[in-house]
């Protein structure tokens, strides 16, 4: 049962053929053996899930047909789980019980799903290969040698490689869309307001933004109509209906215009992935689509915009973390200056210190206007060129990333690694919701076709993800592995 | 804190960060970089504020700064109390505290 999608989990326990808490165990023995390894999980709670999942069978017993009933899920940690260990990732917060529960993870209680436990991740979400968290990296299922992609790395290879069918996680510049891009799965990151950030321990505020990350797209539908709406509690949360994210697309890819952005097809891309990504695009054009070059003029000044404006919000935003109120104390501090800073020195690691390093000067006297401002004006340039393409085109389509899978330790200059989001942080400055499904291998490793959509048309963009995974088969390739059965590799149309 | 002990450099070239610069940032961010580090941390910030004046080249004058992809402004609620007193459960997150407050090092002699 660990390689069946989300929906078709649904409809085998609707039709009672295992129970949730067969499900939950099964999941719950495979962490045991395939974590150790991995380190994609940093808490399991088994007790409790067992109890959930009981409590979803006996709920089920009494007729609740809810969408996620008994399904089993993981979270990123960086969403406060009440009494559950809350790390991000960091010395900071090892011991952080948190007194709530975020609005994510109460909306998907709601919905019935029970909860597993929580995933590995970059500390704070600052990195792109899962190698700077405190409890250590976590490994790719498709190749242990290979990072899984970041910040949401723990949530990935644990779907892929089966631990779970389905977690969150969290996309600031790339954090949902790379990872899966690396590990062969779906990422769905919505635009910006659509999903509560209230809970979700914050990084770059006006960036960040809860999504999922399932085998399917048609799984983070199902997710996605569970997790977005309003929540007063997080000020940035948008005010208008959820749409249909579930029911039938209701856009066909016949006569669907679809922008291919030079600037994602020039400079590092790597060849085989170029390839991939065209044959993707492709099947989109035998499906009817029309494929159209555009331009996105300024997609290059987007990762140093972004490395001012989410640097200056964590600064701001990791100010919280002083060694009184809750997290991490340093021993014996002799005075409040020295509690303050050596709680800091000891708590946060190399890069996140950096980060703030580089945050405090783009917003300290003198340099305010220079950095701050001026990469907020260039934020606005990046979202003109998105709103004059989708002036002649429905979606954006690209590769996820220029390349596959990196070894651990690949990328040791911080400048190499932030480059790595070269295609995916442009949509976070935009605010746009975009998706990273399964769309071929290059050198035995997967990799992702990008859709990028206008504002709040996530069921566009999942629609149109759903219909390409039904022309499709990589999103049900799994990795190589002996305790999995493997599903066929060759057919893809 | 006197936040102008950071120099604005004329012109605002980009120019390598030299160590007392980044003890400067580092007492405002409240966090210990060693001597021993200093260069290597100095050397570091210097290429990421290299990507960073990339930015410098484009002409952005008369564009309008975006704070917010959707330019929202702060929504109001009614002031209704909302929060519950939870002051024990959250004194115990504290890594010290003692009758209802918060512990920290003597302030005042």
């Amino acid at each position: 049962m660990l390689h069946l999608s989300v929906t078709e989990l649904a409809a085998e326990l609707s039709r009672g053929a295992f129970s949730s808490v067969e499900l939950t165990r099964a999941c719950l023995d495979r962490i045991r053996r395939r974590n150790p390894q991995l380190n994609a999980f940093i808490t399991v709670s088994e007790e409790s899930a067992l109890a959930e999942a009981a409590g979803a069978d006996r709920a089920r017993a009494k007729g609740d047909t809810r969408s996620l009933l008994g399904i089993p899920l993981a979270h990123k940690d960086i969403f406060c789980t009440r009494g559950l260990p809350t790390t991000c990732g960091s010395r900071m917060l090892q011991h952080f019980l948190p007194p709530y529960d975020a609005g994510v993870v109460e909306r998907l209680r709601e919905a019935g799903a029970v909860l597993l436990g929580k995933t590995n991740m970059d500390e704070f979400a600052m990195g792109s290969s899962n190698e700077t968290s405190f409890f250590g990296p976590v490994r790719n299922p498709h190749d242990p040698e290979k990072v899984p992609g970041g910040s949401s790395g723990g949530s990935a290879a644990a779907v892929a490689g089966g631990l779970c069918p389905m977690a969150t996680g969290t996309d600031t510049g790339g954090s949902i869309r790379q990872p899966a891009s690396f590990c062969g799965i779906t990422g769905f990151k919505p635009s910006y307001g659509r999903v509560s950030r209230w809970g979700m321990i914050a990084f770059a505020s006006s960036l960040d933004q809860a999504g999922t990350l399932t085998r399917t797209a048609a799984d983070a539908a199902l997710m996605m109509q569970a997790m977005a709406g309003l929540d007063p509690r997080d000020s940035t949360s948008v005010d208008r209906p959820v749409e249909d994210y579930v029911g039938e697309p209701g856009r066909s890819l016949r006569g669907l215009r679809v922008g291919v952005p030079l600037p994602h097809f020039t400079g590092g891309l790597g060849a085989g992935v170029e390839q991939g990504v065209r044959a993707a695009l492709g099947e989109l054009e035998k499906a009817g689509a029309e494929l159209i070059d555009i331009d996105l003029p300024n997609n290059h000044l987007s990762v140093p915009a972004y490395y001012v404006v989410a640097p200056a919000e964590a600064s701001a935003n990791l100010s919280r973390f002083d060694g009184v109120r809750y997290g991490y104390r340093c021993e014996d501090p002799k005075d409040l200056e020295d509690l303050y800073t050596r709680t800091r020195s000891e708590g946060f690691g190399d890069e996140v210190k950096r980060r703030i390093l580089v945050g405090t000067y783009a917003l300290s006297a003198g340099y305010y206007d220079a950095y701050y401002i001026k990469a907020q004006r260039i934020r606005r340039l990046i979202r003109q060129d998105f709103a004059r393409a989708f002036n002649e085109v429905d979606v954006i389509a690209g590769p996820t990333s220029p390349h596959v899978a990196f070894a651990h330790g690949a990328k040791a200059d911080p400048v190499e690694m932030y480059l790595e989001d070269i295609f995916t942080i442009a949509v976070n400055l935009a605010g746009l919701p975009a998706i990273s499904i399964p769309a071929g291998y290059d050198q035995g490793l997967p990799f992702g076709l990008h859709i990028i959509g206008p504002d709040f048309s996530e069921a566009r963009v999942l629609g149109i993800a759903r219909q390409f995974q039904q022309l499709t088969d990589w999103h049900l390739q799994l990795p190589r592995d002996t305790h999995l059965p493997r599903r066929a590799r060759e057919g893809a149309s | 804190m006197n936040l102008g002990i950071i120099r604005a450099r004329e012109a605002n070239l980009p120019q390598p960060l030299n160590t007392p610069e980044i003890d400067k940032i580092a007492t405002l961010a409240r966090l210990r970089v060693s001597p021993g580090e200093a260069g290597e941390v100095a050397a570091r910030i210097s290429e990421i504020l290299g990507l960073i004046d990339q930015m410098r080249a484009v002409d952005t004058d008369g564009v309008e700064p975006l704070a917010h992809p959707l330019d929202a402004v702060q929504r109001l609620r009614a002031d209704e109390v909302s929060e519950t007193d939870r002051r024990e459960e959250l004194l115990a997150l504290a890594p010290a505290s003692r009758d209802g407050l918060f512990l920290v090092p003597k302030v005042i002699e």
